[in-house]
């Protein structure tokens, strides 16, 4: 057990190491467009993580998980709208203005996607398996055409930021702190997430699982438990959200369609579910490979798929699974 | 009044087109326990076959002879080669390996067809409109549509509750095992299904060519109100699926037209405009939401 531990942490290690170097080597090499490409996969890497606290630890498996990016992003793009316009968000019962001010306008993008998942997830959790799948696609569906029917921010041609949030002492604007900042946020994300999974809490998550009944034997009222679990992966996926909007400077209700919610599934399960750090792994795959792959033939798909439905046959662990190379890859 | 019937037509012919969708994938979902949600790929084959083959032929009937067993034929083979090894594996892999096909599929028209959306006509003998009752004219082919449902649905009763087949199939939906020790050949009997849904999908497809644009994408937008009507009826079961296909279709082509006009009552014209419009786009899952809090197994649970 010892040494799995220590395999572990050395790829992790290198892991952060590569991320870490990353943005010096471009500048010396001059491929600064890669910064971009690897912001976006720090961001999506902390949406499929947060996707995974639900699908690999608590076996919720939500169709919809996009949705709360979408909401984070809508929240910070339709803050900066009203401060453009100076106009108010919200004029009853108090006065609201916009604002392009992160230290702000993010944590109202956690807690508007943090309530929505709260909301949502009280009734989804009702339901099980197939069902499950199916609300939490629907309910998703349902903020999608919500968004494209909003003509006001956009519709379905989406919203355009006149700029990136502002956050004081930092320079967002600049690609190499907005990308080191998107690095320190995942860490902390996976820091608090991995301490959760191996909480008091996240044995409940896990337990339930394997066997919900035996949990609530036990006593657990373990609706609650995934309840809290769930909008607590909502939350995450809408931080996520406010930073692609900021990253990308643009909002559409394309980032909520179904599926985006699947690809970001098929980043967990390319990294290899429960593991945490594995989702970001797929999602990294998963970028790159979209992007190499555009370089040889605009029929890139057409070799995507089959290598997906390759690896749920036969690479069930993920990536991370295989590099690991241990038969207990949770936690 | 006039308006009134011709949109409850409407409704009925969607929730047909719904119908012949969700009657193949309910099966699927109820008998393998897979889900599929490369369904929506079939439609898009079908359409597409039928639209090439109705333009070089000029016949329409020949189109749909051509296109029902190709799509069964891929049907098969993708339940031969993939969905087989799906069936024991959790809903979570057989999502992906099938959000895979759709990569898959999407992709291969985009190759063979290209990314121009197909046209295809209404034949000539199904063309014109016809007045239902003194004022109310309604279009010949959507009267043609609501009668194809109507004919696959009494199909799809008689071969259950009256053929040796249709009583395997239901035999196999609850005892896998059981009938496969008493001598059934179980994995083609499933096959046979699979291509079964798939034919219901590809026939959903044909008949929506002349209606909608036959382009890449068209299966997607389908099934998700597809899915939308099955976890309303109930997973599994044909007759939820009719019933949910009904509700659905009257939902939706309803509610796009009425409640623009009924919030208006409440609101200025310009909030009631985008307020009907999120409303009515929202409706079916505002139905489905109410639905699976109410009765979180459907309307009409399978028994099992």
């Amino acid at each position: 057990m010892r040494t799995m531990f220590n395999r572990k942490t050395v790829l992790n290690g290198i892991g952060l190491l590569f991320f870490l170097l990353l943005p010096p080597f471009t500048q010396i090499f001059g491929h600064e467009y890669l910064l971009s490409l690897f912001s976006r996969i720090l961001i999506y890497g902390l949406a499929a993580a947060s996707l995974d606290l639900i699908l690999g630890y608590g076996g919720m498996v939500s169709l919809g998980h996009a949705v709360f990016m979408g909401i984070g992003g809508y929240s910070v793009g339709i803050l900066a709208f009203h401060s453009y316009e100076s106009s108010a968000l919200l004029s009853w019962p108090v006065v609201l203005g916009g604002t392009e001010n992160a230290l702000l306008a993010w944590p109202f993008a956690v807690l508007t996607a943090g309530l929505f998942g709260l909301i949502t997830g009280a009734i989804c959790l009702r339901t099980k398996g197939m069902h499950f799948i199916m609300i939490t696609l629907a309910f998703a569906q349902m903020a999608y055409y919500f968004f494209v029917s909003l003509g006001k921010f956009g519709g379905s041609d989406g919203l355009s930021l006149n700029g990136r949030n502002s956050l004081p002492g930092l320079d967002l604007g600049s690609d190499v702190s907005f990308y080191y900042l998107c690095l320190a946020i995942l860490v902390i994300f996976l820091v608090v997430a991995h301490r959760l999974v191996r909480s008091h809490f996240g044995r409940v998550i896990s337990a339930c699982r394997e066997n919900e009944q035996r949990v609530q034997v036990l006593g657990f009222a373990s609706y609650r438990y995934k309840l809290a679990c769930y909008s607590f992966s909502a939350a995450a996926a809408g931080l996520a959200g406010a930073l692609l909007t900021n990253q990308s400077e643009f909002i559409s209700p394309g980032l909520m369609h179904w599926t985006k919610s699947g690809e970001l599934m098929v980043m967990v399960l390319l990294g290899g579910m429960g593991t945490l750090t594995g989702p970001v792994l797929g999602a990294a795959t998963l970028l790159l490979m979209e992007d190499v792959l555009a370089m040889y033939t605009e029929h890139w798909m057409i070799i995507l798929g089959p290598f997906l439905i390759i690896v749920v046959l036969f690479a069930k662990r993920g990536l991370y699974g295989i590099l690991v190379g241990s038969k207990d890859n949770h936690d | 009044m006039l308006l009134f019937i011709e949109q409850l037509l409407n409704g009925l012919q969607l929730g047909v087109m719904l119908f012949l969708m969700s009657a193949g994938l309910t099966l699927v979902f109820g008998i393998m326990q897979v889900i599929n949600l490369a369904h929506g790929s079939f439609y898009m084959i079908g359409a597409f076959v039928a639209a090439t083959v109705a333009v070089r032929s000029g016949s329409f009937l020949l189109g749909m002879a051509v296109a029902l067993p190709v799509a069964a034929a891929v049907g098969m083979i993708v339940e031969f080669t993939i969905l087989r090894r799906l069936y024991d594996r959790d809903h979570l892999d057989q999502v992906l390996a099938t959000f895979g096909l759709i990569f898959f599929f999407n992709e291969l028209t985009r190759i063979i067809w290209g990314r121009q959306p197909l046209f295809m006509d209404v034949p000539p003998w199904l063309g014109g409109a016809v007045e239902l009752l003194p004022g109310v004219h309604y279009p010949v082919y959507r009267l043609a549509i609501i009668l194809v449902g109507t004919f696959v649905a009494l199909f799809l009763y008689l071969l259950f509750s009256r053929t040796r087949l249709g009583m395997q199939i239901r035999a196999g939906a609850s005892n896998r095992e059981m009938v496969a020790a008493l001598g059934v050949n179980i994995r083609l009997l499933y096959t046979l299904v699979f291509g079964l849904g798939t034919m219901l999908a590809a026939l959903a497809g044909i008949m929506a060519g002349p209606i909608l644009a036959v382009e890449v994408g068209m299966g997607e937008s389908i099934l998700i109100l597809t899915f939308v009507v099955i976890v309303i009826g109930g997973i599994g079961s044909v007759r939820g699926a009719l019933v949910g296909a009904l509700l659905v279709g009257m939902v939706d082509t309803l509610g796009r037209v009425y409640l623009p006009d009924l919030l208006s009552v409440l609101f200025s014209s310009a909030t009631a405009d985008t307020l009907g419009a999120s409303l009515s786009s929202m409706s079916v899952y505002i139905l489905m939401a109410i639905v699976l809090t109410c009765k979180p197994a459907g309307l009409f649970p399978a028994q099992n």
